[in-house]
């Protein structure tokens, strides 16, 4: 299994447009993706998974990816949260 | 036999073609215990399914017809049809609860909506809860078999037969295809309405009961000079109104050849006729029609059309556009007009109970400066490329005026001292549309460069007549002596500064008002583009003399509207 912590440098949060595009990375692979926030898991392929949790400006979050391209899937959603924006 | 309805007669000219129901199907169902779970998720499954399939060909029908931006909306529900949480939690609740898929649906859609709707200070979140609601509708209407209306699939030719039109609504419509509209609801100012003047395709609004009299694919006549509507026609009133519809085309054709004049009356005055115009898409009419000026551009469509506050970048660009699109013809820009019927999904007005007379416009702009400071930047910016003159709207005191124009002044200072370009002839005027400002337009008009009167409201504030309640629709009355008379208040005030006065509402292009204007002596009247020819051309049969003596009558002598429709027809037999 693939971990990876981020803090979330974006002014609104994870929502609007970067989450979208967060969601359609994660949906590329075939790993299971799951983001952690406040002990609450979601499924980072589920757009309204992820904008349920309301994740805001300063807020720590871990991403977790578990499958046969779980490396691939880790560092292709970090690159798009930089991007994005959305993480340093 | 022929069915006829009559409505209130929208926007000119006539339409022959098959009605196309944008009604909403019905959709209620009950909650069922299913035994049976497995062929219920299955059943959940194909709906699904088939939604997809309808979401995708939509999608590629909406490209073709309407662009790749209009269709992006069809993308956020294809994700939230894929979205695997939802899926899942609508297959658990068929099974744990051994219900039927569609309570099942509306359960975990109700949820993830409560959870959206609850974001408050988000409307970017609010907005997906009205595409789950959307998503769900269609998801239903498959599991329920029946068939949801799709406006942006239509190929061929149709009258729209609708309750009312939404601006969603019409942004979906294909322009080539839509020959006409037709709704239960409405007046001459609702949506609908100035959306089918601005497409020049007739409409009959307000015709009360158009949903339950006309289905699918029957033939429709509808006659936009008159108001009727002829359901399934025969074969002698389909030649008649193609008779009419011809004979209507030849006077556009005679009036198409005054495009390139200059509006003067039979005695020599030359009037400013100018065109309302809502996006910089919208000059397209404006030229097609020979429109001397922009008399409103209602900038609040691009608040509207959007899930933001636009940027000072992207309202500067909407402005300079309009404004190199017009060349020396200049630009009446009316800052933004939020509140009353128009809302923003994300700026959080509250509930009123008389929107019209509540948190509205300029008062918004007032109490909100960082948002109305962006909207004065980017005109600001936008000036050195045109003819530009600035419009506060809703302004009933002038102390409202003082400090919206003191803002104004400061932003034009910043830029230049940050050595943007800004226009040195800027005129700044106010919309006349409360009936204190009407009434104090002398006091007024020593501080304004100009004054365009807003009849719609004008005429409902003085009425205290709701002009979306039909029930008192009878008392919007642009020709009541009344009305007349503050409108003579206002322009005799601006003259007597050297000032000009202006009328942007609904009453500027109507042909039984005009001759009334024209005798009190309006300077500049703003119209739907598609009235400015009829209009020129009666202008030129008119004589300021004339009509002069016509309006002191009307203000003088009528008592009633009546009576003063009865005297304008008498003038200009």
């Amino acid at each position: 299994m693939e971990k990876r912590e981020f803090h979330i440098i974006a002014e609104t949060g994870i929502h609007a447009r970067p989450a979208t595009l967060l969601v359609q990375s994660a949906s590329k692979y075939n790993s299971d993706i799951n983001l952690e926030y406040k002990g609450k898991s979601v499924n980072l392929k589920s757009i309204m998974g992820v904008m349920s949790l309301g994740v805001g400006q300063g807020s720590d979050v871990t991403i977790t990816a578990e499958g046969a391209d779980e490396a691939e899937a880790i560092s292709g959603v970090e690159e798009t949260m930089k991007k994005e924006g959305l993480a340093e | 036999m022929v069915e006829k309805l009559t409505g209130i007669a929208a926007s000119d000219g006539i339409a022959i073609a098959k009605a196309y129901m944008l009604v909403e199907p019905d959709l209620s169902f009950t909650k069922e215990s299913v035994e049976d779970s497995e062929s219920e998720v299955a059943r959940l499954q194909e709906a699904i399914s088939n939604a997809k399939d309808e979401l995708e060909s939509i999608r590629a029908n909406a490209v073709k017809t309407l662009g790749e931006e209009a269709a992006q909306v069809f993308d956020a529900h294809a994700m939230v049809l894929s979205d695997p949480e939802l899926i899942q939690t609508i297959e658990s609740n068929i099974k744990d609860n051994k219900v039927n898929a569609e309570s099942a649906l509306q359960e975990a859609t109700d949820m993830f909506i409560g959870i959206f709707e609850a974001m408050e200070d988000n409307p970017y979140m609010q907005e997906r809860a009205a595409d789950i609601r959307d998503v769900r509708k269609r998801v239903i209407s498959h599991l329920l078999g029946v068939k949801l209306p799709n406006p942006s699939t239509i190929d061929e030719e149709v009258v729209i037969i609708a309750h009312d039109l939404t601006p969603s609504d019409t942004a979906q419509l294909n322009r080539d295809y839509v020959k006409g509209f037709v709704t239960d609801i409405g007046g001459r100012t609702s949506h609908s309405a100035i959306m089918a003047r601005s497409l020049e395709i007739p409409a009959i609004v307000g015709s009360k009961n158009i949903t339950s009299s006309v289905k699918n694919d029957e033939m429709v006549i509808v006659d936009g000079l008159e108001g009727d509507v002829l359901i399934q026609p025969d074969e002698n009133d389909v030649q008649k109104y193609e008779q009419k519809a011809k004979t209507f085309a030849d006077q556009r054709a005679e009036w198409d050849k005054l495009k390139n004049e200059e509006t003067v009356t039979a005695d020599g005055k030359h009037v400013e006729l100018a065109a309302n115009i809502g996006t910089p898409k919208d000059l397209d009419g404006v030229n097609n029609n020979g429109a001397e000026a922009v008399g409103l551009y209602r900038t609040e469509f691009l608040y509207m059309d959007s899930n933001e506050f636009p940027t000072e970048e992207d309202q500067f660009q909407a402005y300079k556009a309009v404004l190199e699109g017009m060349g020396d013809r200049p630009v009446v820009v009316r800052t933004m007009d939020i509140g009353g019927d128009k809302e923003l999904p994300y700026l959080d007005l509250p509930k009123e109970m008389n929107p019209f007379l509540g948190y509205r416009a300029i008062r918004i702009c007032l109490a909100e400066p960082d948002m109305f400071r962006t909207q004065l930047r980017a005109l600001l910016r936008a000036s050195a490329y045109g003819t530009l003159r600035i419009m506060f709207p809703m302004i009933a005191t002038l102390k409202e005026f003082r400090e919206a124009k003191a803002m104004l002044m400061e932003e034009k200072e910043k830029l230049v001292n940050e050595g943007v370009e800004v226009s040195e002839d800027l005129q700044i005027g106010i919309m006349i549309e409360i009936p204190a400002a009407a009434v104090l337009a002398d006091k007024f008009a020593k501080e304004v460069d100009f004054f365009s009167i807003g009849t719609n409201d004008l005429i409902q504030y003085t009425m205290a007549a709701d002009r979306m309640n039909q029930q008192v629709s009878y008392l919007y009355q642009p020709y009541n002596p009344s009305i007349l008379r503050l409108v003579k208040n206002v322009i005799d005030a601006a003259h007597h500064e050297g000032k000009w006065a202006g009328m942007c509402g609904e009453m500027a292009g109507d042909q039984t008002a005009v001759p009334l204007l024209l005798g009190l002596g309006l300077d500049e009247f703003s119209m739907s583009a598609s009235s400015i020819l009829k209009t020129r051309s009666l202008m030129k049969r008119l004589s300021t003399k004339d009509m002069a003596e016509l309006a002191d009558k009307a203000i003088n002598e009528c008592d009633t509207a009546d009576e003063v429709v009865a005297l304008v027809e008498e003038y200009t037999k």
